[in-house]
């Protein structure tokens, strides 16, 4: 394979800059709500007692996902020798970097007490897992900035050894970060629409396929406004193909995550208010996750007559990241909505809504938090992109 | 303080102290030493020492002394505690409050009040990401509102539902339990009360002015009040079946 070359991103069109513009406008709105909410309190949000995580932790659980999926060309091209993948590592690097800084930005701003992120950082309860994640997400973004480092220095990166121990590394981090953002959920013992090891292997399998529909878009933008063709006819063919297979891997999980909990009696009720009686939480699953978001683009990368270019894989990605931005809400608002049963046997009411499915409405601040995290990621990437030589030059020869 | 400490203190010097409480309490705070000493004290440590799980305290409710509509508990609570009602059903705190129970299939109604269990294993405190949710060596679960950072994964960790989010500033706070915008609070078994050798505040409002179903005490002392009452008789603890050894516990439930 002949060398790669790396470009800056130097000539840009108008309507990059009109979509930097958009981001600058969506993060100033973003930080705005999360000063709004810091200064009158939760109060202003949908969240209550009952729905304790809202939507900004939605668009954090997906951004922070994502991240760790983005690392997939990486690691494609380095710890699994896919050369063809190799002009692709670094955007992969820098997006992945970028997506985990949207989405802990997202988590952080929507904090009771963002202002003690400091505590946080000091002090430490090692058995929580939320203590845990504070070292994976950080040592995440160490470890893929050295990993850029070894791909991206003269010297570092003659050394093949030096490339491959990094890249193992950041591959073994990332399974280990989103084993721990599904932990989060996963270990939740009173929740039975949480309460599970599959948790862990769904988020991993979901990274997987965010993170590629994200790259894949970036990529399929950056080639319009480098005006080259970053992506030969195979490589377009074989990202549909691993997008293909990481939405089947995650309709999978999702399918034996639903089957075992309508095994159990105990839990049928539970189960059943996602897939028939849960009102948005039904038709976000059904309809967002299900539907939209798997079924359909699957669909169309199968279909013969659908266009097999650029612009099919920029629907189907499109598709399958707003497929996991309701997965997210399905799991993370839909989960908390189902009552606790503290006192199992009984129908249980009382002032504090015991018994009442969770109520929860996302009012506009929180709406333009969570979204800020994504133009945060965003931004990051169009300013790493204009810096840094993360671009391949041209679409690269065949391997 | 230690022990050693306490020793050193001259006998002339401890009679002195002695007799100054005895006046400051004769004169000054007839009250305070109704409960210090009378019918609501539950032996706690004295207030120079340290807390030690040589005490865990704990709760019985019996359920078929807690009458239908009756919410005494829940005002003595608020009151003693400062949380109200703001307005705001959904986001408003609640320490405790009663629970109706219905069999689906007989219909029967009882209602249990329901506040934080103090799990001797508690949740809250295991994914607390700053150690905010801490559980005292006697067994009393608390917050430390310096440190609670707002993520309310405790909440989303509690089987009880027993945590509540400060959603609104509020003024008109109680000095023995602040209460911070942006963090975590529940019920505290009346701490700085039980600290003082009082009862909290739902047990002495229940034993006055409703059915007297609940007791509270040492659950490590044998003579204690709950104690023999545990002893005298079943009693269950809600989700048993997670294991955590809550310090409450309900009979006739």
């Amino acid at each position: 394979m002949a060398k790669v070359k790396f470009q800056t991103l130097d000539e840009t069109s108008a309507s990059f800059w009109a979509l930097v513009g958009l981001h600058v406008v969506l993060v100033a709105l973003g930080l705005g709500a999360a000063l709004y909410m810091e200064e009158h309190g939760h109060i202003v949000t949908g969240m209550n007692n009952q729905i304790v995580w809202g939507l900004p932790h939605v668009f954090a659980v997906f951004l922070i996902v994502s991240a760790s999926g983005a690392l997939n060309v990486a690691s494609v091209s380095s710890v699994f020798n896919r050369l063809a993948y190799k002009p692709y590592a670094r955007l992969s690097g820098i997006l992945a970097i970028a997506l985990l800084a949207g989405g802990l930005a997202v988590l952080v701003l929507d904090l009771g007490r963002p202002e003690r992120l400091i505590v946080a950082i000091l002090k430490h309860n090692f058995k929580s897992i939320f203590a845990w994640n504070i070292y994976l997400y950080t040592g995440f973004m160490a470890i893929v900035a050295a990993y850029l480092f070894a791909m991206m220095d003269r010297r570092a990166s003659q050394n093949a050894t030096l490339g491959k121990s990094i890249g193992w590394l950041a591959f073994a981090w990332r399974l280990i970060l989103t084993t721990g953002t599904g932990s989060i959920f996963g270990f939740l013992i009173a929740r039975e629409l949480y309460d599970s090891a599959i948790m862990a292997p769904l988020f991993i399998s979901a990274s997987f396929l965010y993170g590629l529909a994200f790259t894949v878009l970036v990529l399929i933008m950056m080639s319009s406004e480098t005006r080259a063709e970053l992506m030969t006819e195979e490589m377009i063919g074989k990202f549909r193909g691993l997008l293909a297979i990481f939405a089947l891997a995650t309709l999978f999980l999702t399918i034996v995550q639903h089957v075992t909990r309508l095994y159990s009696s105990a839990h049928v009720d539970a189960e059943m208010f996602i897939l028939r009686d849960g009102g948005i939480y039904t038709l976000m699953f059904w309809g967002g996750q299900i539907l939209l978001g798997t079924l359909l683009p699957l669909g169309l990368l199968a279909a013969r007559g659908f266009d097999s270019g650029r612009r099919g894989l920029t629907l189907t990605s499109m598709l399958f990241l707003a497929g996991g931005l309701a997965q997210m809400y399905v799991i993370i608002i839909g989960g908390q909505a189902f009552p606790l049963k503290i006192f199992p046997g009984y129908e249980v009411s009382s002032s504090f809504a015991d018994g009442a499915i969770g109520r929860y409405i996302p009012t506009l601040p929180e709406a333009l938090l969570g979204i800020s995290g994504i133009s945060i990621a965003m931004l990051l990437t169009a300013v790493a992109l204009r810096l840094l030589p993360f671009l391949p030059q041209a679409a690269p020869e065949k391997a | 303080m230690s022990d050693g400490g306490n020793d050193m203190i001259a006998p002339d010097r401890r009679a002195l102290l002695k007799s100054a409480v005895g006046l400051a309490t004769t004169t000054i705070a007839p009250g305070v030493t109704l409960y210090a000493f009378g019918v609501a004290e539950v032996g706690a440590k004295p207030a120079d020492q340290a807390v030690t799980s040589a005490k865990r305290w704990g709760l019985l409710i019996d359920i078929n002394k807690c009458p239908p509509g009756c919410d005494k508990c829940v005002t003595a609570c608020s009151e003693e505690n400062g949380w109200k009602s703001s307005g705001h059903p959904e986001t408003d705190a609640q320490w405790i409050r009663k629970v109706t129970l219905r069999d689906p299939r007989t219909g029967v109604k009882r209602e249990a009040p329901a506040m934080c269990q103090h799990c001797a294993s508690p949740p809250c405190v295991d994914v607390c990401p700053t150690g905010a949710s801490f559980k005292r060596a006697d067994g009393i679960v608390l917050v430390d509102k310096h440190i609670c950072i707002g993520c309310r994964y405790c909440m989303m960790a509690c089987p009880y539902k027993a945590r509540s989010f400060v959603h609104e500033e509020h003024d008109d706070q109680k000095v023995e339990a602040p209460r911070g915008k942006g963090t975590v609070e529940s019920c505290t078994f009346c701490v700085t009360r039980v600290d003082a050798g009082r009862i909290p505040a739902c047990v002495e409002a229940c034993a006055a002015k409703a059915g007297a179903a609940m007791t509270f005490g040492d659950l490590n002392d044998p003579a204690s009040d709950v104690s023999k009452a545990l002893a005298s008789g079943a009693s269950a603890q809600i989700r048993a079946d997670l294991g955590l050894d809550p310090g409450v516990r309900y009979r006739n439930l």
